[in-house]
This record gives C-alpha cells, structure tokens and sequence, in this order.
C-alpha cells in the first residue's frame, strides 16, 4: 500500500493543474478528494475511474481482481467504439470467493491471467486492483510481474482500488499506470513530422472518427489516442509523438505533463466541443507541429479546412437559429465540458441560465464568467430537488445533463438531453455541433410536451382549480414555440 | 433431474451475475419512502444505481456509507451513523435499509452492533425503521441478496397481531417485474382477498410521474403494511428464494405458507387459482376461466414451432425455472443452461445440466441453440452465434419496458409463449431447391427450423 499511497500523493501534487496553483503547500498535500458525505455522496470510485480511462483500448483483456459487484455489475456500459477488436468488450474477473478472502486470491488471479492468454491471445493483460483484494493484501504487482516473466506479453497492474477515492483520482491513477509501465515501450514502425497524440479523449459514440477525417485531411496522423479506439502497441509508442492534444484535462493532465517532460512532447488543452473550440484545437494541433519542425504550409491548410468547415456549419445553423434562440438551457456537467459546450449553444442564440461547475477548475470558472458575464449563474453543487424546482417553474426549457439526472427533468415534463458518457450521438468537430443543435431542437419541439401537459380528464372535472393551474403551466412552457413552423419542415 | 456443475475455472468471462448487494438493495426499493444504503465504498453503490437507472428507466434513489481506505480499517461505525443521519435530516425515510458489502464484511463491520448503539444515541430517529442485511459481495448472488433482504425485513418488522380476514401476504422474488405485481394484485383482489406485496416494485418503480420530486422511493410496500404482513391468513411466496423470508413470518407471527416456484406455466397458475379459492371461499372470477382457455389455445397454436427446439438459456435459478419449464412444457429442449448461484430447485430442472457459470459458459454451449434467454449483456453472444435473442431478467438496458414484461397468470403465460413462437417464425428458414440435395453445412445449421418453414 505505501507505493499506492505515494502515488496518489504525487497525482495529488499535479503542478500543471489548474486548481492546484492556486493552493498553499499544505493544501495541496491534502489533495484534490473532498471528503465524502456518508449518506449524502453520488459517483463512482477511483476504480471506476480507471477502468472508464483505460477499457477504450480495445485489444487489452481487462482483468478485474475483486468480487463479482465490480465487474459483474458494471461491464460492457460504456460507450467507447472500436474499429477493429472487441476484446475490451467483454468482461474478466476474478470473481473471489470467501476463501480467496481467507487465504488470499493471488494464486487466482495468476491463474485467470493464464486462461485469458491461452483463450484470447490479447496484446496485454490489465489487472484492475479492487478494495477486497487490497485489504487482503494482495500483491497484484507481484503477480503481474512474474505473469509478464511467463508468458512474455505485458501484464500490467491498474492499483487503484475503489476506496482510495473518487472516480477522477482514478483517471489519473490509470495514467501513471500507462507511464510507468506502458508508454515508451515499444516503437512505431515510422515516424512523421505530423504525429500527435490526443490524450483523454474516450471515442464515445464514436466521436473520434468526428475528428479524424479533417485531421487526415491536413495531413496530421493520430500516432496514439490516450485511450479512445487505441491499440496497446499504439498507447506503447506514443512516446514518438511531436506534439499532444489534451482533451478533458482533469481526467489526464498527468499523462500530457509528464510526457512533455519525459520525451519533450508539447501539449495544448483543448476540447472539440463547440465551433469556435473545435478550430482553436485544430489550429493549435498545426502551431504545435510546425513549432517541431513540421513544414509550415500545414497551418495555411488548416485555416482552409477552418474556413471551409465554419462556414458548411453555419450554414446548416440557418433553419435552427430563430428556433432556438433565447431558449433557456440548464447545463449539468463536469469540467471542462462546462465552457466549451456553453460557448458553443451561445453560438446558436441559447441563452444558459445555469451551469455546474463543480468539477471546473479556476480557469475554467473563469472562462464561463467571460462567456456569461460576472452575474453567471453557477451553481456548484446542485441538488436534485433544486434542479427539478428549476424546471418546474419554467425557469429553464431543456436540461443537458448525465444520464443519473435525466429523470429529473423528464418527471418535471421537461425537455433533457444526454451528454455525457453514455450518450448515443456524436457531439464532437463540426458534424457534432450540428447534431447536437440538432438534438436539441428535437427536444424542444417534439409535440408530447403539449401531450403530456395536459390535465387528466379527471382532474378536469373533479378539481376545476387544478385544471386551471395546470393549463397556465403549460401555456407558460410553451409560449416560446407556439409560432413556429412545425418540426418536419427543419429535420 | 439435472446435473448441478459448477464450472472450474479462475477467470469469469462475461459475467451473468450481479452482486448480492445490490440484490438487497433493490428488494429495499420496493419499501415505500425508504433510502436504500450500501455500507461500502462509493462506488458500490454509484455501479448499482447506473444498472438500475438503465434497466428501469427511472430515478433510483440509493446512497452509500462512502467507506474510504481509513475508515474501512478503523471500522465504520462513524460511516454508518453519519450516514443515517444525515438521510435522515435530507431525506426523511420511514425506512432506512442498509446492506453491507465485500468490503465492510473483509473488516468484519458489526452493523447489528452500530445500530443498536446508534439508536441509544439518537432518539430522534426512533420513528425510523431501520433493516440491516448482511450480504458480502464474495457469496452468492443478486437473488441471494434479494432472499436475504426480504427474510431480514420481516424478521425486524413484521409484528405478531390478530388475523385480519381476507388478508394475503405475496412474498415476491426478484425475477418477478413490476408488471407481474400489478397482475398478481389483480388476481388476488379478484377473489376479494386483500394482499400485501412484499417487496413491491410496483409501487416504486413501475415508471409513473410524481406530482412532486421525492428523495426516496416513490411507492411500495408501507412501513404498516409490512408490520401488518404478521396478521395476515396466508403467505404466497413466489419463487423458492422467497421460502426463507416466508419461514421467518411464519416462526415470528404463525402465518402458514406456500411457496410456488413461479407462477408462469398451466400448472403453476391452477395452483394458484385453487389456492385463492380455497383462501377466499369464491369460485374462480370467469375472466380467469377464459384466460384459462386462451392459454391451452395459445400451446396449442404454439407447440409446432416449440418442439425440439434447442435453448440456451442464462439466468438466476427462479427466473430460469420459471421460463425454462414453460419451454420445455411446450416441447423445447434446455440444451444450453447456466445460473448464477447454487438452489434447490436446480436439481429438478427438465435439462442435463446446469452451469453455475458465466455467459462465455453458454456461449460455448449455445453453438447450434435456435433462441439464446438472457438479460441484455447476452447481446454481444446473440451476435456473434446469430441467435434470436429473448430478453429477460436484470439488466435490461437495450430495450425499453423492462419494467412492464409480464409471464406471470394464464395471460402473461400466453403473451410469452407468442413472443417466443413469433421469435422462432421469424428466424424461420425459407426452404431452398439444395436444401435436400446434399447435408450441407448451411443446411445443417437450421435444420430443426425445417419443420416450421414446412408448416
């Protein structure tokens, strides 16, 4: 445990974090893990945050030591795509048992490492360390070893068992993992000035491939993807990139800093949310390449493909603008998500009439008071009850949130959109932008809102005083939107 | 009948079971305001409530003791009764219901010990019930946990008192939907008898619209009415798991009980029928004579397309003999079986074998099958072999209404034997001029649907 202990230690001293600078000496050692409430905490553990990091890179087994509620409760939920293999697909456990608990299960889980190389073949082997298993004490850094001795593949050991913290110590706990044992093992069979990497970014509903075709086109080639669609081998050579792309920085900024000190990788931070998001990013990735010696032409190209794009989305924007705008929106998300997606429904004549920061670093607070002005309304940590209060009385017209809250809203009768992980539509580049506006208007003007309104009939004729109040409701709700054509002239 | 294995190996591929815990915890959503609790580490919990917010398509309230590394080694006693207080000061519960975990349970956390202390300590919550069920995540499975809750709550709060005529306990396993309750309430009421659903899902998680946002379960069996399952005539325990909890009522509060391993299939709903009639004193309501009949006409429609057809089916042992006797009732054979956890109904199963296993188990087996039963991780097997692929049992996260699947009554029996007889039409091989030429391999591999395409 003390290794453990030290390592979640240094994640906790990050210096390239935002929140960090900003903290005395002292505070900073005490870390970024608030103290949870017992009875009043939501959110997953520092396992789920490894395992959410690194289960997108899809040739890997993903061995989970622990009970059976680790794994049996929670695999293949994630929506992170694969091109090729599906191995990260399918779940692996240990499954304990209480005399695994007795004795110690370390003999297990070498064995199941052996029957998933024997039956699988997969490029690596990761060991996900779970609570039970770490308070028994067992070893699983031994074990991978000798496992890797073996059977010559890498087996690799993800310590970050569940009750160290929360899910974002997790993220960044599975990225020391890949530094300390992973990134800087192998070599790619060439190299080019244009190779990057994009490091936190997950492929969710596939929004990697979103990216990728304007990348190809200016040339630029995605050597690794920290994890999204990525092959062990790939995470292995991503040391021989030029320059990296960090996309949620609270998830892996670990990754980005200590590669640019390791193999003199430069990163910027960006996000491909949002339009304006989206170009920065694309203009960044270019600045950074011919900064290292990429031909200098690729920025000219980019600005083309830039112009180019903006203006196809602008034009797509046309049919929504006078629908959408002014309409009220209450943004439920985490980080870095907050500012980009904000600047982005602005661009489109939203107006946010609330967003969470509770996982937002200083700058990034920072940024939604540029985007919102001083009097921005954020809310840190939002309770249920107040976010269904919002609804209720129409202060808002449509939630974007979690997939956890969505039921907030929809019990309020109100319009919600996913976006987070689990969401089935691609938000990301400029085809994203236009989906997600897409999405929205959808929302808003689906015609049950009106349906589903409306009084019972018996409350119509049992309880006139209700029936009134509830027509003014609805009235109020939608008053918005009466004027507008119908939804099929615009999808 | 069957050979019970357990299979030997050391890694689970694909798992088919859930954890206990989060067994007892949605036993515990079936309480009416109640807060469901885990005493374990957050992600405990945070991993239940995903699964059940995607299986119901509702709000699941549930939290944690939030264990961290410090606290699982000095002992959580602090965790269990910050936690209980402050659900009590945010949430307000009639109930608060807490299981333990892997984790707290490796500690060896003396819950029952806290919770005495806890209550000398606090007599503001002396209005609170509050239901510990110990449930390590290492034994057994969901429906172990499930079983435990539901003994655990009647053995703390069901209360010895004169009969109440016409009162009638259902003990409801967890292989039932909130949908089969509704239909069980409606058969029960029928014969003028009055039940209390235990745990009732129905109430909680049926998918209805508050009027306003509540911080706990939005229905269920009520504090008095568990109280009050003590003075009831007669306890139906549906699905052998449920045995436990209808032994500990009738130790505590001398209700005798029957249980009946499911109530899907011909026999079983007879059963049934004869039980409330004699409870009730009424002959059966017609309705039920003629949904009588729609059943035998549905087998009889059906059987062409059920026999020798092969099933693989995965599932936890109530839910798997509840579908797996209908199957075979009309003909299937169970070719591929796993469960999750030891049972004695196992043993009598129509089939060779039975798995205690995992999905990679049946999917090996279930090469040739013609319809794979499994809830929704089956998905990625079902594609690979090119299964039809019938949904059943938690999770159900690619398909909507999982809430609202009823097998249970002569009705729901029927509606399940068309949705599968509709499944194997669907699946049915068009017959081609080379199908008798030469025993292809393509031709092999339906040659069971053969007779079907034929009629």
């Amino acid at each position: 445990m003390s290794t453990l202990s030290s390592k979640v230690q240094e994640v906790f001293d990050e210096p390239a974090c935002g929140k960090n600078q900003a903290k005395g000496e002292k505070e900073r050692k005490k870390g970024c893990t608030k103290q949870l409430v017992p009875g009043a905490a939501a959110g997953g553990c520092a396992f789920d945050g490894a395992k959410i990091a690194l289960q997108p890179i899809t040739d890997v087994a993903h061995l989970v030591h622990g009970p059976i509620a680790c794994e049996g409760n929670s695999w293949d939920n994630r929506g992170a795509k694969s091109s090729g293999s599906s191995l990260y697909r399918t779940g692996f456990t240990t499954d304990i048992n209480e005399l695994d608990v007795v004795y110690g299960g370390e003999k297990h889980l070498f064995k199941s490492v052996k029957e998933i190389f024997d039956k699988y073949d997969p490029a690596a082997v990761f060991v996900y360390q779970t609570c039970v298993t770490a308070l028994i004490g067992d070893d699983i850094e031994a074990v991978c070893k000798a496992a890797t001795q073996k059977f010559g593949k890498p087996v690799i050991p993800i310590d970050a068992p569940g009750f160290v913290g929360n899910k974002n110590l997790g993220n960044k706990l599975a990225g020391e993992a890949l530094l300390d044992y992973v990134i800087g093992t192998e070599e790619p069979d060439t190299t080019t000035p244009y190779d990057i990497n994009i490091i936190g970014e997950y492929n969710l509903a596939g929004e990697l491939w979103q990216v990728k075709p304007l990348l190809d086109e200016m040339g630029v080639r995605i050597l690794s993807c920290i994890s999204g669609d990525a092959k062990y081998r790939e995470v292995a050579y991503s040391h021989r990139a030029k320059a990296a792309m960090m996309v949620c920085s609270k998830a892996m900024i670990n990754i980005a800093r200590k590669m640019e000190e390791r193999y003199e990788i430069p990163f910027f931070e960006g996000s491909f949310y949002g339009i304006t998001d989206m170009s920065d990013s694309l203009r960044n990735i270019a600045r950074l390449l011919v900064d290292k010696g990429a031909p200098a032409d690729l920025l000219e190209r980019t600005e083309a493909i830039i112009r180019r794009e903006e203006a196809a989305f602008w034009v797509q924007m046309v049919p929504y603008k006078d629908r959408l705008k002014g309409v009220k929106v209450l943004l439920i998300t985490g980080g870095v998500k907050s500012w980009s997606v904000v600047s982005a429904l602005q661009e489109v004549g939203m107006e946010i009439v609330g967003t969470s920061v509770k996982k937002s670093t200083l700058e990034d607070k920072q940024k939604i008071k540029e985007l919102m002005g001083e009097d921005a309304h954020m809310v840190d940590d939002m309770t249920p009850r107040e976010m269904y209060k919002m609804l209720k009385d129409a202060e808002a017209d449509i939630m974007l949130s979690g997939g956890r809250s969505q039921f907030i809203a929809l019990k309020a009768k109100m319009p919600w959109l996913d976006i987070n992980q689990e969401r089935h539509h691609a938000y990301a580049g400029y085809d994203g932008m236009v989906t997600l506006v897409r999405e929205i208007a959808n929302a808003l003007y689906n015609p049950i809102w009106e349906q589903v309104r409306k009084p019972a009939p018996w409350e119509m004729q049992g309880d006139k005083k209700l029936a009134t109040e509830n027509t003014e409701h609805t009235e109020v709700l939608l008053g918005g939107f009466r004027s507008v054509p119908s939804v099929a002239s615009v999808v | 009948m069957a050979i019970v294995i357990h299979v030997k190996k050391s890694c689970a591929v694909n798992p088919l079971k859930m954890s206990a815990p989060i067994g007892a915890a949605l036993a515990f959503t079936g309480l009416d305001n109640c807060m469901p609790t885990l005493h374990g580490s957050q992600g405990c919990t945070a991993f239940g409530l995903v699964l059940f917010v995607r299986h119901f398509k509702e709000a699941v309230p549930m939290q944690t003791t939030a264990m961290n590394e410090a606290t699982t080694i000095m002992g959580g006693y602090d965790n269990v009764e910050q936690a209980i207080l402050n659900i009590h000061k945010r949430a307000k519960p009639s109930i608060i219901a807490i299981a333990s975990t892997g984790l707290t349970e490796t500690k060896g956390d003396d819950v029952d010990g806290y919770l005495t202390l806890i209550r000398k300590k606090h007599p503001e919550l002396d209005e609170v019930a509050l239901v510990y069920v110990s449930t390590p995540d290492y034994v057994g499975a969901f429906q172990d946990g499930w079983a435990k809750a539901v003994a655990k709550i009647v053995k703390e709060l069901a209360e010895p008192a004169p009969q109440i005529a016409g009162q009638i306990n259902v003990l409801a396993g967890s292989h039932l939907t909130p949908g089969d309750l509704e239909e069980i309430r409606e058969l029960v009421e029928a014969f003028g008898l009055k039940p209390i659903i235990l745990p009732d899902l129905s109430g909680s998680m049926d998918g209805h619209i508050p009027d306003n946002f509540s911080p706990t379960t939005l229905g269920g069996t009520t504090l008095a009415e568990i109280r009050a399952t003590g003075r009831s005539e007669f306890t139906l325990a549906i699905g052998e798991h449920m045995r436990e909890a209808a032994q500990t009522l009738q130790n505590k509060c001398g209700v005798p009980f029957e249980v009946l391993e499911s109530l899907t299939g011909l026999d079983t709903n007879d059963r049934l029928m004869t039980l409330l009639a004699a409870k009730s004193g009424r002959p059966a309501p017609n309705k039920y004579r003629r949904q009588r009949s729609q059943l035998m006409d549905a087998m009889l429609d059906a059987h062409f397309y059920f026999g020798g057809k092969k099933i693989a089916i995965g599932a936890e042992p109530d839910l798997l003999v509840a579908v797996g006797k209908l199957l075979v009732g009309i003909g299937a054979e169970l070719t591929a079986v796993v469960t999750t956890t030891p049972s004695p109904v196992l043993a009598h199963l129509p089939a060779q074998e039975v798995l205690i296993g995992d999905l990679e188990d049946l999917e090996q087996r279930a090469q040739g099958c013609d319809l794979l039963v499994t809830h929704s991780h089956g998905r990625q097997m079902a594609e690979r072999l090119k299964l039809p692929f019938l949904r059943m049992g938690i999770p159900m996260f690619d398909r909507l209404g999982a809430a609202h699947q009823v097998t249970v009554g002569y009705r729901g029996t029927r509606n399940l034997i068309f949705e599968i007889a509709n499944m194997f039409m669907a699946a049915a091989h068009e017959p081609e001029p080379d199908d008798w030429r030469q025993p292809a391999a393509q031709g092999a591999e339906c040659g069971s649907c053969a007779p079907a395409a034929a009629h």
